[in-house]
């Protein structure tokens, strides 16, 4: 393995993509992105559709060239390394298995291309299979085996060639709902077991945040925020971050400062603020429907009448009229029975439960 | 109405169907029947039943000889179709879309202009003093004709020239079904892009392969206009035969027995063919 490479009098991390530019003709894709990635992580790439984050993928699978900008793996330079020398373990969207190789000759094609023994290939078939629980199916064809068998076999392909990079591109879109989840925790422990650096794409939020150590999130071909789950989640960068994470109220508001603190106004509607680096004007408050409780008359911070109503097992969804906006309310089930569309709710939150970002960004 | 469920569909297909036992099945149960009379030289055709005409073919070796180069004909004119189709569908498959559909137009070309227009168009090149011999004896190559009318391999050439684009048509259709993502998954495991064809793409058009076959074979050995035109009284084939023993010889019930000959050996070969594809590979693609 080569020496750790350094750069800048810094150390690098295992995986470094530097000012990478991608242009197609006059359409920016991917612009100025940087990111690191330590060895082991989990990283996901998170954003909307046409945000670059695909791009990015290709560029570091080495499907596309990059415009301009380096990629450092483990201190090599991957710009000049084709695809197929890179060895990185990559698992397509659509699983892209070899529908007519079995199970076995699919996960066996990488250690057949690196001219691995034929009963070290077999051990480590073996190996690859058990670590995805899919043993007893090795002579299987792809086209006799469920998405989550399929799924589970791009995995074993891709991770028994032991890539110093896990590539995955949205893998579990193709699932339904129920198996998405259990994949989700069947890849973190694959991941975990495997002990593999790892970064996924995705446009789901909900993935991202439940796999990943760090989230990126992109928009626009630029990446905007990175950091963890929870403090995308609760600090997010931009009001396109709060929208795009997750269920929020997103208000156009007035910040005053006084000595006692701030003061939050929406509407004429005078409300306590947090603590806030922001300077006094005009700001966006975000406030995620999970902090709003329901409370009594006399304590709430502000009423309104609900005007839809939506029960989801779990959880109740309200939207509520409210002076300052129609709110979105979530109220956890508690077994009995909510206010109906019509009927008033009293709703307060903490101060701190607002999120204070710029106005006009995003 | 009184349509009960389970006559609807035959209903709705009756006018096809009549269409169907009018214009195929009746001609052929005729020519079936016409193969058991039989034939005098003075005295024409005579409504018996014998099975005389097929022991004749059966019994001379000059019509083994007809069958045995009609049938290899056909067999190495799908061949090459295969061989040279399989490259131009998967090339014309990874060009950019607007090249695509301007190719896939030249390819497909051919088949607007009737099949008899294309084979004198080839009898022009390929005669003695047809265009490719006049040019290779005024630059110097040749002293005497290379002789390509009036032999196998001209209606070969013919041949493959009309049956290639359906053979591209049906490489293509496979190709279509399969997953792009599939190549960059193999050359993202290390295959190089000669591995690529040969491992991913190659088996995964095999069933396009297969099936192109099936149609350019029997188009092939069923063929008319191009050894006709190419192979004359000379190189005769089936097809060939059939149509002199009709016309010529006025020998309509040997000729009947020559084409329910053929036809029973194409159905067989074809059948049999059929059967081997789908053993090899039932359970691999939908």
């Amino acid at each position: 393995m080569d020496q750790p490479a350094f750069n800048h009098g810094l150390q690098m991390a295992f995986l470094e993509l530097q000012a990478l530019n991608k242009r197609y003709n006059n359409v920016v894709a991917v612009e100025d992105f940087n990111l690191s990635i330590e060895r082991g992580e989990f990283v996901s790439l998170l954003g909307p559709s046409g945000c670059g984050k695909t791009t990015t993928l290709q560029m570091i699978a080495g499907f596309t060239q990059p415009t301009s900008g380096a990629i450092m793996l483990n201190g090599r330079d991957l710009g000049a390394v084709p695809a197929r020398k890179r060895g990185l373990g990559i698992v397509f969207q659509t699983y892209a298995l070899f529908p007519h190789m079995t199970v076995e000759q699919n996960v066996g094609f990488g250690l057949e291309m690196r001219k691995i023994p034929a009963d070290e290939r077999r051990r480590r078939v073996a190996d690859a299979l058990d670590l995805v629980h899919l043993t007893h199916l090795g002579d299987r064809f792809p086209r006799n085996m469920s998405g989550g068998q399929r799924q589970r076999v791009a995995l074993a392909r891709a991770l028994v060639i032991e890539p110093e990079l896990l590539l995955l591109d949205e893998p579990l879109s193709n699932l339904d709902a129920k198996l998405r989840e259990e994949m989700q925790l069947e890849l973190r422990r694959i991941q975990q077991e495997a002990g593999v650096t790892t970064l996924l794409v995705t446009h789901d939020q909900s993935e991202a945040m439940a796999l990943s150590d760090r989230v990126a999130v992109m928009q626009g071909g630029r990446l905007i925020q990175e950091d963890s789950p929870f403090d995308v989640y609760e600090k997010p960068a931009t009001s396109f971050i709060s929208t795009f994470l997750g269920k929020t109220n997103s208000l156009a508001a007035t910040l005053e400062r006084d000595k006692a603190g701030t003061t939050i106004v929406i509407d004429g509607t005078r409300l306590s603020g947090p603590d806030t680096a922001l300077a006094a004007g005009p700001v966006e408050v975000s406030l995620r429907p999970e902090r709003i409780e329901l409370t009594d008359a006399e304590k709430a911070t502000i009423s309104g009448n609900v005007i839809e109503r939506v029960f989801l097992g779990d959880q109740w969804l309200f939207r509520v009229e409210t002076p300052i906006g129609k709110l979105l309310v979530m109220q956890r089930n508690l077994g009995r029975r909510e206010a109906n569309v019509g009927e008033r709710l009293h709703l307060s939150w903490e101060p701190e439960a607002m999120r204070l970002l710029p106005r006009g960004e995003g | 109405m009184k349509t009960t469920g389970t006559s609807t569909p035959w209903l709705l297909s009756a006018p096809a169907l009549a269409l169907f036992a009018a214009l195929l099945l009746t001609p052929l149960a005729m020519t079936f029947l016409l193969s058991f009379n039989s034939f005098s030289f003075y005295g024409g055709i005579e409504n018996t039943f014998g099975f005389q005409n097929y022991a004749e073919v059966l019994s001379d070796v000059y019509f083994y000889e007809i069958f045995g180069r009609t049938f290899l004909i056909a067999f190495i004119t799908t061949a090459i179709c295969a061989l040279l189709g399989l490259p131009e569908a998967y090339i014309l498959f990874r060009m950019k879309p607007a090249w695509r559909s301007f190719m896939l137009l030249i390819v497909l070309g051919p088949l607007l202009i009737s099949v008899v227009v294309r084979t004198l168009g080839w009898a022009i090149l390929l005669g003695n003093k047809g265009v490719i011999n006049e040019f290779l004896r005024d630059i110097g190559l040749i002293s005497s004709p290379i002789r390509m009318m009036y032999t196998s391999t001209g209606i070969v050439i013919a041949l493959v020239h009309v049956m290639i684009p359906f053979m591209i048509l049906a490489v293509w259709a496979a190709l279509q079904r399969q997953d792009p993502a599939t190549e960059r998954a193999a050359e993202s495991l290390g295959a190089g892009p000669l591995t690529i064809f040969m491992r991913i793409v190659l088996p995964q058009a095999m069933p396009g392969v297969l099936s192109g076959s099936l149609i350019v074979f029997s188009l092939s050995a069923s063929a008319f206009a191009t050894p006709a035109v190419l192979g004359g009284r000379r190189i005769k084939m089936v097809s060939t035969t059939v149509y002199d023993e009709f016309l010529n010889t006025l020998n309509w019930p040997l000729g009947a027995a020559i084409a329910i000959l053929l036809l029973v050996s194409v159905l067989t070969i074809m059948l049999a063919w059929n059967k081997l594809v789908e053993r090899r590979y039932s359970g691999v693609f939908e």
